[in-house]
C-alpha cells in the first residue's frame, strides 16, 4: 500500500467562502446548513455544489419545461431518464437524446466535442440500446477569425475521432456561423440507439445489500468542476484557466464499455446501470438512490485511481470519462467480473445499496459525507427569473426600402454569393470526416434534408434531423423556435418519413437575466405549440444556460432533434433533381420575407425585423400531403426551402441533380452527371410567387426571401395530374421543369438568373477555401 | 467436409474493431456461408475455411494502427494458416494488421490531407488472378466507400517493382471513367494503390470497405459483393477438389 492510500482524511474548511468558490450562493449555503444540521463537511459541500449547479439541477428551467407535451402512444420513456424511448414498430424502439458540450468545447474544442459524443453515447447504451446514430449541431463565430477556424477544425476532428472509433455512423448535423457565438461556441451532440421494446433498463437502484460496482476507466482529476464552474457560469478572461475542467476522452475504452455493458444488460446480470457524466460519481449515485428510494454507501478509497494523492471530494466529483455505475446482486457478481475481464475493463465493488435513503461516502472506514439523496437529486432550489421582453424585439416586419436595401444589379451573382455563404454552403468538408455508413443501415447519407436508415430485418426505416435558426430565434424566440420545430418535421416529411418525437437542446444565455429568461419562456412556448400540432412529444432533452462571454449572450438556440419513421423505407426520396423534363412544383405557396433571412445578412449585413409565424394548420396539411405523394411514389425529389429562399433551394436541387439514390453526392470529382450524363439544370418562372412581405414585387425578395412551409418537388410529367389529386386543396403551383445545364429563373417572363449548374456547384462547394 | 455443408468464414475480433458486425452480416448475405467470430484471445481458428479481418480501431489505433493487434494470441494461428495457403482478407484496419504482421508488404501512413476521409471512391480491378477478384474482369470499376485516417500506402521502390511484376497490386483508385487521374486518389497512396496481395496471392488487404457495399437498397450499393463472392467461389472449388 502506498502512503497516499493510507493517508488519513483531513477535512477542509467548508465555510461560506468555500461554498462561494465552489459556485454555490450564500442562500444555498444557508439551505445546506439547515439540511445538514450545521456546517457540512467539505465533501458534502462539493457534492451539493455539483448537484445544485444549473447543469445538474435545471433549477432555472424546470418550472418552464413542464409546458412540453411529453406523452403519446409511441412514447415508452419520456423525459427524466438518460434518454427518451419511442416505439418505431415491429418490437423495435429508438432511444434518443441531444446534449450540449458547449463550454468544454469553447475551452478545448477537440476534447470538448469528443467527450460530448462519448457522453451522449453512454446515455443511450445505459438504457440498454445499441447506439446506431450520431448527429451534431455546431455554432461558431464568423470564419474570418482564426480562432473560429481553430474551434471548427478541432470540434469536427474531435467528433470524428470519437464517433468513428466507436463505429457509430454520424449521419447528419448542421453548422452555422454568427458573430454571437464568437466567445461561446455551441457543440450539441445527438445520439440514438436501437432497443427491443421489452429490453429497456432504467437507472434505479434497488435491493438492499446489492453491490455498487464501478466499471471502466480509472478515475483522475480531469473534469473536476466541469458541471459547476464550467457549464454553469459565463465565460470571462479566466477561460484558459478552465482548461483543467475539460475531460479527456478515450473512445477505445468506451467501445469496450459499450460491448461489455450491453452484454451485462442483455444477460440481465445487472439490476440497473447509470453512466458517470456531469458531476461523476456524485450525480450517478445520488440519482440512482433517489429514484429507487434507497441509500447508497460509497467507499471512495476503493475507486481505482489514475493519479496519486486524490482526496475523497475529488474522487466524488471527478468527471473522468468512460465509467459506468452498476447495481449488481451478489450471485451475479462473478459473471459481471467475467464479462468485464474479457473486455479488459476494471470492475470494482465500491459500495452497497442500503435502506438509509442517504448517499454516504466513506474514506478508509471514516464517514465523510452523509446526505439525504432526495435533497440532492430532486429537491434542489427552483428559481424563476421575472422575464423582461428585450427592447430590440419589434412587432413589425422591416420596410424593405430601396434606400436601406438597394436592389442587386445581378441576381445571378447574388445567388452565387448566397450559395458560398458559410451558413448555406456544403458542409462536405465536415461530414466527410465522419464515418456515416458503418453498421450497414444508412440509406441516405449527409447533405440532404434528413438522414434515413433502414431497420435491419424489417421493411421499416427511421429518419433523423436537427434544426434551429438562431437568428430567427433572436428576432422572435417564440416564432423562431416554433419554426425550428416545424422545419425539423418538414425535413423528415421531405424524405417521406412521419415525424414522431422530439429531443431538444436549449442553448441560452444567463438565465438570471430577465431578457434571457423571456427568450427561454418564449422559445419553450413555440416548441410546445408546434409539437402539439405535429403530434411529436418531447421525450428527452437538455438545457444549456450561461452561454455568454463578457456579458454577451449567444442567439437563443433551441435546437430541435426529431425522429421520423417509415413503414416502408424504400419509398424514401432525396432533394436532387433526377431527370430532364420532370415538372418542378412549389408546395405551400406563402409570401417571402426579408426579415432574419440569410439574404438580409449576406447582402446587406443586417439582422432586423420580425420573422414570419408558421401557420401550423397549413404546415400539418403540407407535410401530410407531401408524405402521401411520396408513399404513392409520385415524387422524384423534395427539398425544403430554408436559408436563401426559393432560389437557393432550386440551386441545391440542381447541384445535387442527376444523383441516383444519393451515393454520388460523396464524390466531389464526378460532375453530378447521373442518368443524363451531365449537369442537370432547371427553368423556373416565379410568376405570382413574387408574393413578398415588406416591398411589393421585388424580384430579389421572391428569389431569396424566406418563408416557412414551402417545399420544392419534382415529378414525372405523366404523373402530375395524379400528384395534384393527392395534393388537393394544399396551395401548390407548377413553377417550371428540369431542363438544360443552367438554372434559369424568370419572373413573368423577365430574365432574372441564368447560371450554369457547374458554377453553382463551385460556389456551393467553396467552404474549404475559407478554412485556410 | 461435403460441398453441401456451409462454408465457415472466420471474422476476427480485436477490441476496438467496429465492423465485425457488418462483416458478419455481409458474409451471411451469401447463401451457404456461415460467419464465425474469432476472438483475439482464442488460441486457434475453430477450423474455419477462410478468414476476414474486419476494420475499425483495434486497440484504439494506439501506438500505430494494427501494431498492438499484431501481437494478439490469434495472430500466430493466422500467420500459420496463411503460410499453408489459407485465404485471408484484411479490410481497412485489417489491412493495417496484416501489414504489421508482415503478411503483406509495405506500410500505411496518414492520408495526405491529415484527416479522416469517408468518401465513395472508384476502384479499378488490376488483376482477376487472385482468389479475391476471380469473379471480376481486369479493368472493372467498382464504387465503394473508404473511411480511414491512415490509408496512404507506401512501399520501397524495389518491392513495388516486384509487386507490379508479380500481379500483387489488386485494386487502384481511379476516376469514374476508370482512369488514373489527379484527385481520384484521396489518400495520397503510392501508385494509387487501394489494395494489395502477397506473393502467393492468398492474403489480400484493401482500404475500402466492401462489407458496407453488399445491398443495393442502401447508400453503400452492392459493388463490394464481388470480393466476397470471389473468395467464396475459390473456397468452394477448393472444397470440391478436396
Amino acid at each position: 500500500m502506498t502512503g497516499d492510500a493510507q493517508r488519513r482524511y483531513v477535512d477542509r474548511t467548508a465555510d461560506l467562502d468555500a461554498a462561494l468558490e465552489l459556485g454555490l450562493t450564500a442562500d444555498e449555503y444557508e439551505h445546506i446548513k439547515q439540511i445538514q444540521g450545521g456546517e457540512p463537511t467539505y465533501v458534502e459541500l462539493a457534492i451539493y455544489s455539483l448537484m445544485w449547479s444549473e447543469h445538474c439541477s435545471y433549477k432555472h428551467s424546470r418550472p418552464v419545461l413542464g409546458r412540453f407535451p411529453t406523452s403519446g402512444p409511441r412514447v415508452l420513456q419520456g423525459p427524466g431518464e438518460n434518454a427518451g424511448i419511442v416505439d418505431v414498430g415491429d418490437g423495435w424502439a429508438v432511444a434518443m437524446k441531444v446534449e450540449s458540450h458547449n463550454h468544454p468545447s469553447a475551452v478545448e474544442p477537440f476534447q470538448g466535442a469528443a467527450t460530448g459524443v462519448g457522453g451522449i453515447v453512454r446515455d443511450i447504451f445505459t438504457m440498454g440500446a445499441r447506439p446506431c446514430v450520431g448527429m451534431n449541431s455546431l455554432r461558431f463565430g464568423e470564419l474570418d477569425e482564426p480562432r473560429q477556424r481553430y474551434l471548427l477544425d478541432g470540434a469536427v476532428a474531435g467528433i470524428a475521432h470519437y464517433g468513428n472509433c466507436l463505429g457509430i455512423p454520424t449521419v447528419g448535423g448542421e453548422i452555422y456561423f454568427e458573430p454571437s457565438y464568437e466567445g461561446n461556441c455551441l457543440v450539441n451532440a445527438f445520439g440514438a440507439g436501437l432497443i427491443r421494446t421489452d429490453g429497456i433498463v432504467r437507472a434505479i437502484a434497488s435491493g438492499v445489500g446489492n453491490h455498487v460496482v464501478l466499471i471502466g476507466s480509472k478515475t483522475g482529476r480531469d473534469g473536476i468542476g466541469g458541471a459547476s464552474v464550467l457549464a454553469s457560469q459565463e465565460f470571462d478572461e479566466t477561460l484558459e484557466e478552465k482548461r483543467p475542467s475539460v475531460q479527456v476522452g478515450d473512445p477505445f475504452t468506451e467501445k469496450k464499455l459499450i460491448e461489455a455493458c450491453l452484454e451485462l444488460i442483455h444477460r440481465k446480470l445487472v439490476v440497473s446501470m447509470q453512466d458517470l457524466g456531469a458531476a461523476g460519481l456524485t450525480s450517478s449515485s445520488s440519482e440512482m438512490s433517489s429514484k429507487g428510494h434507497v441509500g447508497l454507501d460509497i467507499h471512495a478509497d476503493r475507486v481505482p485511481l489514475r493519479e496519486a494523492g486524490m482526496e475523497p471530494w475529488e474522487i466524488m466529483i471527478s468527471e473522468s470519462q468512460e465509467r459506468m455505475l452498476a447495481i449488481v446482486a451478489d450471485e451475479q457478481l462473478a459473471d459481471v467480473r467475467e464479462v468485464c475481464d474479457r473486455w479488459d475493463l476494471d470492475c470494482t465493488v465500491i459500495g452497497e445499496v442500503t435502506d438509509s435513503k442517504k448517499l454516504r461516502v466513506y474514506w478508509h472506514g471514516e464517514r465523510v459525507a452523509d446526505i439525504p439523496s432526495r435533497r440532492l437529486a430532486d429537491e434542489s432550489p427552483v428559481i424563476r427569473t421575472p422575464s423582461v421582453k428585450p427592447a430590440y424585439v419589434v412587432d413589425e416586419p422591416v420596410a424593405v426600402t430601396d434606400a436601406a436595401y438597394p436592389q442587386p444589379q445581378d441576381h445571378g451573382a447574388a445567388l452565387l454569393q448566397l450559395l458560398a455563404a458559410p451558413n448555406i454552403a456544403s458542409k462536405r468538408w465536415a461530414w466527410e470526416q465522419y464515418d456515416y455508413i458503418v453498421q450497414a443501415n444508412t440509406v441516405q447519407i449527409p447533405g440532404s434534408d434528413a438522414a434515413v436508415l433502414r431497420l435491419k430485418g424489417t421493411p421499416r426505416g427511421i429518419a433523423f434531423t436537427n434544426d434551429c435558426n438562431g437568428r430567427h430565434c433572436y428576432l422572435d424566440p417564440y416564432r423562431g423556435a416554433k419554426a425550428a420545430t416545424a422545419e425539423a418535421a418538414r425535413n423528415l416529411a421531405c424524405a417521406g418519413a412521419l415525424p414522431v418525437a422530439v429531443t431538444d437542446c436549449l442553448n441560452f444565455g444567463n438565465p438570471e437575466k430577465g431578457e434571457i429568461y423571456w427568450q427561454f419562456e418564449q422559445a419553450i412556448e413555440g416548441i410546445a405549440e408546434a409539437c402539439e400540432a405535429l403530434d411529436t412529444p418531447v421525450v428527452s432533452g437538455n438545457v444549456s444556460f450561461y452561454n455568454e462571454s463578457f456579458g454577451q449572450a449567444i442567439y437563443p438556440t433551441p435546437l430541435v432533434g426529431m425522429l421520423g419513421v417509415f413503414d416502408d423505407v424504400s419509398v424514401h426520396i432525396d432533394a436532387a433533381f433526377k431527370d430532364e423534363g420532370d415538372v418542378v412544383l412549389l408546395l405551400g405557396d406563402s409570401a417571402a420575407w426579408m426579415d432574419g433571412s440569410e439574404y438580409q445578412k449576406v447582402a446587406y449585413g443586417r439582422v432586423e425585423g420580425r420573422v414570419p409565424d408558421v401557420d401550423l394548420e397549413l404546415e400539418v396539411k403540407l407535410q401530410a400531403r407531401l408524405r402521401a405523394a411520396i408513399e404513392a411514389r409520385l415524387l422524384k425529389s423534395a427539398h425544403d426551402c430554408a436559408e436563401g429562399g426559393l432560389a437557393v433551394a432550386l440551386a441545391e436541387c440542381c447541384v445535387f441533380g442527376g444523383v441516383n439514390g444519393g451515393a454520388q453526392w460523396a464524390d466531389p470529382e464526378a460532375p453530378r452527371a447521373g442518368r443524363s450524363g451531365r449537369w442537370l439544370g432547371a427553368e423556373v418562372d416565379l410568376g405570382a410567387a413574387a408574393d413578398v412581405v415588406g416591398a411589393a414585387g421585388r424580384p430579389d425578395l421572391a428569389l431569396f426571401g424566406e418563408a416557412p412551409t414551402r417545399v420544392v418537388v419534382s415529378c414525372a410529367p405523366e404523373r402530375v395530374a395524379e400528384l395534384e389529386a393527392v395534393l388537393g386543396d394544399l396551395p401548390h403551383r407548377v413553377i417550371g421543369r428540369v431542363a438544360g445545364a443552367d438554372l434559369r429563373c424568370t419572373m413573368e417572363g423577365e430574365e432574372l438568373i441564368t447560371v450554369p449548374v457547374a458554377e453553382l456547384h463551385s460556389a456551393y462547394e467553396s467552404l474549404p477555401q475559407r478554412l485556410t | 467436409m461435403t460441398a453441401a455443408s456451409p462454408l465457415r468464414i472466420g471474422v476476427v475480433i480485436f477490441p476496438g474493431v467496429n465492423t465485425d458486425g457488418d462483416t458478419h452480416h455481409a458474409l451471411e448475405t451469401f447463401p451457404g456461408v456461415s460467419a464465425e467470430c474469432l476472438w483475439h484471445k482464442d488460441p486457434d481458428l475453430k477450423d474455419v475455411d477462410g478468414i476476414v479481418i474486419p476494420g475499425g480501431f483495434s486497440y484504439g489505433d494506439y501506438l500505430r494502427c494494427g501494431a498492438i493487434a499484431r501481437f494478439s494470441p490469434i495472430m500466430q494461428p493466422i500467420i500459420d494458416f496463411a503460410a499453408e495457403g489459407g485465404l485471408v482478407m484484411g479490410i481497412c484496419n485489417g489491412f493495417q494488421v496484416l501489414v504489421e504482421a508482415g503478411l503483406l508488404p509495405g506500410g500505411l501512413i496518414r492520408n495526405v490531407g491529415l484527416k479522416f476521409v469517408c468518401r465513395y471512391v472508384n476502384l479499378r480491378v488490376e488483376t482477376a488472378d487472385t482468389p479475391f477478384t476471380s469473379r471480376c474482369d481486369e479493368g472493372d470499376v467498382l464504387r465503394i466507400v473508404i473511411k480511414h485516417n491512415e490509408g496512404n500506402y507506401t512501399v520501397a521502390p524495389e518491392t513495388l517493382a516486384r509487386m507490379r511484376d508479380n500481379g500483387q497490386i489488386v485494386v487502384r483508385y481511379v476516376n469514374a471513367a476508370g482512369e488514373r487521374a489527379e484527385g481520384a486518389n484521396p489518400t495520397g497512396s503510392l501508385d494509387d494503390i487501394a489494395g494489395v496481395c502477397n506473393e502467393t496471392h492468398n492474403v489480400f488487404g484493401l482500404m475500402p470497405h466492401p462489407e458496407n457495399s453488399v445491398e443495393s437498397g442502401l447508400a453503400g450499393g452492392a459493388d463490394g459483393r464481388v470480393f466476397f463472392q470471389s473468395m467464396i467461389d475459390t473456397l468452394r472449388s477448393a472444397e470440391v477438389r478436396a
